[in-house]
This record gives C-alpha cells, sequence and structure tokens, in this order.
C-alpha cells in the first residue's frame, strides 16, 4: 500500500485528444450494445403504447359519456321501457356505489389503519404478526367472486338475518349490509399496506423523540405517525376505494344485483334500504350493455362516464392530499 | 505502527498531550449538584457488551461531554439514562443509575423521560406547527384539550429558553419542519427543556448542522447548564473542549477516563486517552 503509482483518475482510453462530449443518448463507438438500443426502444414504444390506450379510454368515454348522460339520470331511477328514452335513469345504482363505497371504506379504514399500527409498532407476538401478514395477503389474493360465495354463507345463516331480508326464517343474504362488509376485505390490503409503508418510511429517531419527552407508543402513534403517514394512508384509502367501486362480482352475487333499490318492509329507514337488496353502476354498466338484460348502450355509455368521473376525482383527492404533505415537509435521512 | 510522541503538528499551540486545542468558551462552574449517579452499569446487545461497568457522576452546573471512537458506548451509555434503552430489544441493562438517589428501574418510564429529556443527532421536529411542537410535550399523552392560550406562556418560555422565540415568534404556525437545519435543532432542544427537565441529553447535537449553528447551539449548551445538568455525546474533540467541563473518554465499551475537561486534553493520565486527543486514533 502506498506505492507511489499513479493512477490517471478516468483518462480517455487511448492517450489522445479527449473524447467529443456526447449529448443525451451516447454517440457511437461507446459502451453501448445494439440490443442495449433496441430494449431501450422497446420500453420508449411500450409507454407511449400504454399512454395511447389510456388517452384512447379516457377519450372515448368522455365523448360517449358527454353525449349520453344527462344530469337527471343521476336522480331518476331505472323503469322499463320499450325504448332508451323511457328507461329512465341510474339513481338507484349511482346512490348504490355511493353507499357501498362509504360502508366499505368506513370498515376498511379503520381495521386496516389499527392493523397496520399493530404490525409496524407492535408485532408481538411475533407469530401472531406473521400469521396477520400472511392472512392478510391470502385475502388480497382471493378473488372477488369467491369472497362473495363465503358472503352468502356467513351472512345467509340465521344470526344474522337482522342485516338482511328474512321471510318465513329463509334469511335471504343479500344486502347492502353484506356486500359492504365483503367489499371492505377488498380495499383492506390495501389500506393496510400502504400504511405500512408509510409509517416503515418514518425514521426511528422521530419515533423515540416522541419517547424521549415521555409519551407513549399509542400516543406517539396517534399523534405523530399517523399524522406523519397521512400522504399513505389516503392513497390506501383511495386505491381501496376504487376498488370497491369497481368490484362486480360481489355486487352480482351478495346484493342481489335488482335494478332498484329493494328495501326492506316495516324497517326503519336508513335500515330498511341498507338489508335490502341494490345494484351499483358496475353491474348497471354490465347488465344496459348489449350482453346484458337491458340491452341499452347510451346508459351504459353514460353510467361508466359516471364511474371514470369517480375514480378521477378520487386520483386527484390523493394527489391533493400528497401536496399538502410536501408543503409541510419532511425529515432528512 | 509507531505511537507518534506528543507534538506539534503544524497548527502552532498544542496542548502538552498533543491536542491542538480549541479555545473554551465555559467559565468554570459556580455550583454543582450531582443529579444523576451511573453506578456500575452495563449495557449487553445479544452477546455484545456495548457498556462495562461504568460509573460516574452527572450533575447540574455542569457539562458533561462523553467522547470516544464510533462503537465505544458512548450513545449506548447516554440513552440507558432514560431507559430508552429498554426499545431496543436486545438489551441487557445491569448496574444501578440514580436520579436524586431514586434509582431509575423504580421510576415509570414516561415519567422518568419528562425529567431526563434528550435531543437527538438529526433534527426532528414533529410534523406539525412551530407551536404545536412544544404544545404536544405539555399536553397530556394523546390529548388535544388544553386550549392554547393556556399553554402560550410556557411554550414561549421553552423557545426563549432555546434562545429561537426571538426569530419565530411571529411564524409560530408554521410548519417547523420549514424552519433551517440550526432553528430545528434549536426547537428540539426547546421541546425537551418544555418539560422542565432535570437533565438534558444531547446525542452529538450539531453533527448534522454547519458551523455557525453549531456555534449558536454551544453557546446554548453552556448558558444551560445552570439550570439542568447537561450530558452531550460529541465525535468532535474541538466541541468536547470547548464547553465541557468534565470529559468522560469511553473505548470499547470501557470508561477509560473521567476528569475535568482540561485535565483529559492537557495531561491525560491514560495513555490511550492520550492517543485519542492527539488524532492517533479514532
Amino acid at each position: 500500500m502506498g506505492a507511489p503509482v499513479a493512477t490517471p483518475p478516468a483518462s480517455p482510453p487511448s492517450g489522445g485528444a479527449p473524447r467529443k462530449p456526447s449529448k443525451g443518448l451516447p454517440q457511437s463507438g461507446s459502451t453501448w450494445h445494439l440490443s442495449d438500443r433496441i430494449g431501450l426502444a422497446i420500453c420508449w414504444a411500450l409507454g407511449l403504447l400504454f399512454c395511447a390506450i389510456a388517452v384512447a379510454i379516457v377519450a372515448y368515454l368522455f365523448v360517449q359519456g358527454i353525449k349520453y348522460l344527462r344530469p337527471e339520470m343521476l336522480f331518476t331511477p331505472a323503469t322499463a321501457g320499450f325504448s332508451q328514452g323511457q328507461t329512465g335513469g341510474f339513481s338507484d345504482a349511482f346512490f348504490g356505489t355511493l353507499i357501498v363505497a362509504t360502508m366499505g371504506i368506513a370498515i376498511a379504514l379503520p381495521v386496516g389503519v389499527g392493523v397496520a399500527v399493530w404490525l409496524v409498532e407492535y408485532g408481538r407476538p411475533a407469530a401472531l404478526a406473521r400469521v396477520t401478514e400472511s392472512t392478510i395477503e391470502a385475502i388480497a389474493g382471493i378473488p372477488s367472486i369467491v369472497l362473495a360465495l363465503f358472503g352468502t354463507v356467513i351472512f345467509s345463516s340465521a344470526a344474522l338475518g337482522f342485516l338482511s331480508r328474512t321471510s318465513e326464517g329463509v334469511v335471504f343474504g343479500r344486502s347492502f349490509f353484506g356486500a359492504s362488509a365483503m367489499l371492505s376485505l377488498v380495499a383492506l390490503p390495501l389500506v393496510v399496506a400502504s400504511t405500512r409503508e408509510g409509517l416503515s418510511a418514518i425514521p426511528q429517531h422521530v419515533r423515540e423523540a416522541s419517547y424521549a419527552v415521555g409519551k407513549t407508543k399509542i400516543a406517539t402513534a396517534r399523534r405523530i405517525l399517523l399524522p406523519a403517514a397521512r400522504p399513505q394512508v389516503a392513497t390506501g384509502a383511495m386505491l381501496g376505494l376504487g376498488r370497491i367501486i369497481g368490484d362486480t362480482a360481489i355486487i352480482v352475487v351478495l346484493l342481489g344485483a335488482t335494478q332498484n333499490f329493494a328495501p326492506v318492509e316495516g324497517a326503519a329507514f336508513p335500515f330498511n334500504y341498507l338489508r335490502g337488496a341494490g345494484t351499483t353502476l358496475t353491474n348497471f354498466v354490465y347488465e344496459a350493455s348489449p350482453t346484458g338484460n337491458l340491452n341499452q348502450p347510451e346508459k351504459a355509455y353514460a353510467a361508466a362516464f359516471v364511474l371514470l368521473l369517480m375514480v378521477l376525482a378520487l386520483n386527484a383527492a390523493v394527489d391533493i392530499v400528497h401536496r399538502r404533505a410536501r408543503k409541510v415537509g419532511t425529515w432528512s435521512s | 505502527m509507531v505511537v507518534p510522541a506528543p507534538s506539534h503538528n503544524g497548527n502552532g499551540a498544542a496542548t502538552p498531550s498533543g491536542f491542538s486545542g480549541a479555545r473554551r468558551s465555559i467559565g468554570s462552574p459556580q455550583f454543582s449538584i450531582r443529579r444523576m449517579e451511573v453506578d456500575q452499569l452495563s449495557v449487553s446487545y445479544a452477546a455484545r457488551e456495548a457498556v462495562k461497568s461504568v460509573s460516574l457522576p452527572i450533575r447540574q452546573g455542569e457539562v458533561l461531554a462523553m467522547i470516544g471512537p464510533s462503537g465505544c458506548g458512548k450513545t449506548t451509555l447516554l440513552r440507558s439514562l432514560n431507559r430508552l434503552t429498554e426499545l431496543t430489544r436486545t438489551a441487557r441493562v445491569s448496574g444501578r443509575i440514580l436520579l436524586d438517589d431514586v434509582d431509575i428501574g423504580l421510576i415509570e418510564p414516561t415519567l422518568l423521560r419528562r425529567r431526563v429529556t434528550m435531543v437527538f443527532q438529526q433534527p426532528n421536529p414533529f410534523p406539525m406547527s412551530v407551536f404545536d411542537n412544544i404544545a404536544y410535550v405539555l399536553r397530556e399523552q394523546g390529548s388535544r384539550r388544553q386550549r392554547r392560550k393556556t399553554l402560550e406562556p410556557q411554550v414561549h418560555s421553552a423557545l426563549d429558553r432555546a434562545g429561537l422565540f426571538e426569530e419565530v415568534k411571529d411564524n409560530l404556525d408554521h410548519p417547523a419542519l420549514r424552519l433551517s437545519g440550526g432553528q430545528q435543532q434549536r426547537l428540539c432542544i426547546a421541546r425537551a427543556l418544555a418539560a422542565e427537565p432535570e437533565v438534558l441529553l444531547l446525542d452529538e447535537p450539531c453533527s448534522a448542522l454547519d458551523p455557525q449553528s453549531t456555534q449558536v447551539i454551544e453557546d446554548l449548551i453552556v448558558n444551560l447548564r445552570d439550570d439542568v445538568a447537561v450530558v452531550i455525546v460529541t465525535h468532535n474533540l474541538q466541541q468536547a473542549y470547548r464547553i465541557a467541563d468534565h470529559v468522560a473518554f469511553m473505548y470499547l465499551g470501557d470508561l477509560v477516563e473521567y476528569g475535568a475537561a482540561t485535565t483529559v486534553f492537557g495531561s491525560p493520565r491514560e495513555k490511550r486517552t492520550q492517543e485519542y486527543v492527539s488524532g492517533a486514533f479514532g
């Protein structure tokens, strides 16, 4: 060590004039192989292709949606009729979507955040934490139609008869309660994963700073960690909401997929509606499309456009939360 | 490797040990009251012993600096003073630490940590306003109760003690993470002082800061020593020399030397101390 061998740092390989500075892409004669170039070109092309697909979907639905959507459709229930002008709107499907989204996330968000806090901040006993993790991964992997079938078994049981319609001792099992409960399972893994990511990104010394002024773990989680992880919690909630409003299988199997609300007689508002069957926009789009029973494509486009607007609004909301968080700043690592 | 003889290293004024001295910015203590007593403390992580049977006093009216190379156990020792070591599952602590003659093992950790507060290496204000950063400490656990009005005097006085009030008094509602690094660190000191502690622990509080902010914080530390016992861990020997009354030199978990700063830097008893302060290793 320490031998006086002068190694010139990064000099041109051949002792001549320094190489011409390349701008952006490397010039010929560089270390770039033909295969690298082809690979990069394919990546570019794929990126452009996906952009084009997204733009095409959104543009097409916007054009069709603006053409066919009338605001009154959101407030007129569907009725039977022989032409598309006579079948009313899809208010029940629209409000059905709002109901399952609200109830689904109202279950998934607190439960998911609670599970994430427990996993990241406590995680004891370790065996239970491992089981919880794999359970949540398993739920994330189960197709929603399977969840729906399982849900019918659960919610048709006599003990849960108060959550749906019961007639002559038979529990119908299909209701907004049941569908929302199962849909919350669809959203739960997304909420948990995103919240965990947010909590794990907080440096350990920030937690310790809170413990070091005499705060308990739970106070630290409530007042410091969860507010700091708010953008990721919001992202998880929005992704979960997107999955809930986009799901069809659970709606068909566990909500009854009726054309209109089917409130339970004799129950008090709003439980008469929540215990009854109903429908959502995704199911309406399916039924109104040429493959469905209604075959009224104009309404299908209008309803699909409403769904698209909802998803775009969710994306915008996530953006706003993230932008606000950037204003508050973060720690240097 | 030959141990270099104590010599001048080109910087001019060198102390007899070879420590190229900084100027001391601390006068001799006016008084000193023993607040904590570390007695035969050992801390180990799994199989590794990080602190080996260390005993030393911590006094109000003085600044105690802990120096030593990385991994010598000084931060572990600091963290055991407010039982933060307990957050590390593998950590095992033996020996006794007394706070005002009471074994800290008998004090509820949340209460202990309000009496022995801590400032960390990285400035870590909470993601809330400047005001709320202090108010959080004053409030009961996770509570939001207690109006701003009632907390205002305490918040202002904590900021004032940390020399930050004049700079932020018009921006108390601004996000704390938008302050400069030096201001953030002083906010963390204000936060630690808001609990009215008896002992203030500082874990390399200036290592992430520029020289100017460092100077401001050093002056602040010197001013605080009469109100609160100050313990600072530092990698920076000049810093220890500038602001410490007593210095504890640790090496591989052992407390090699403990004594007055002028003695440890000027004429250390131990050879290892002399080598370290003269820059032979570290």
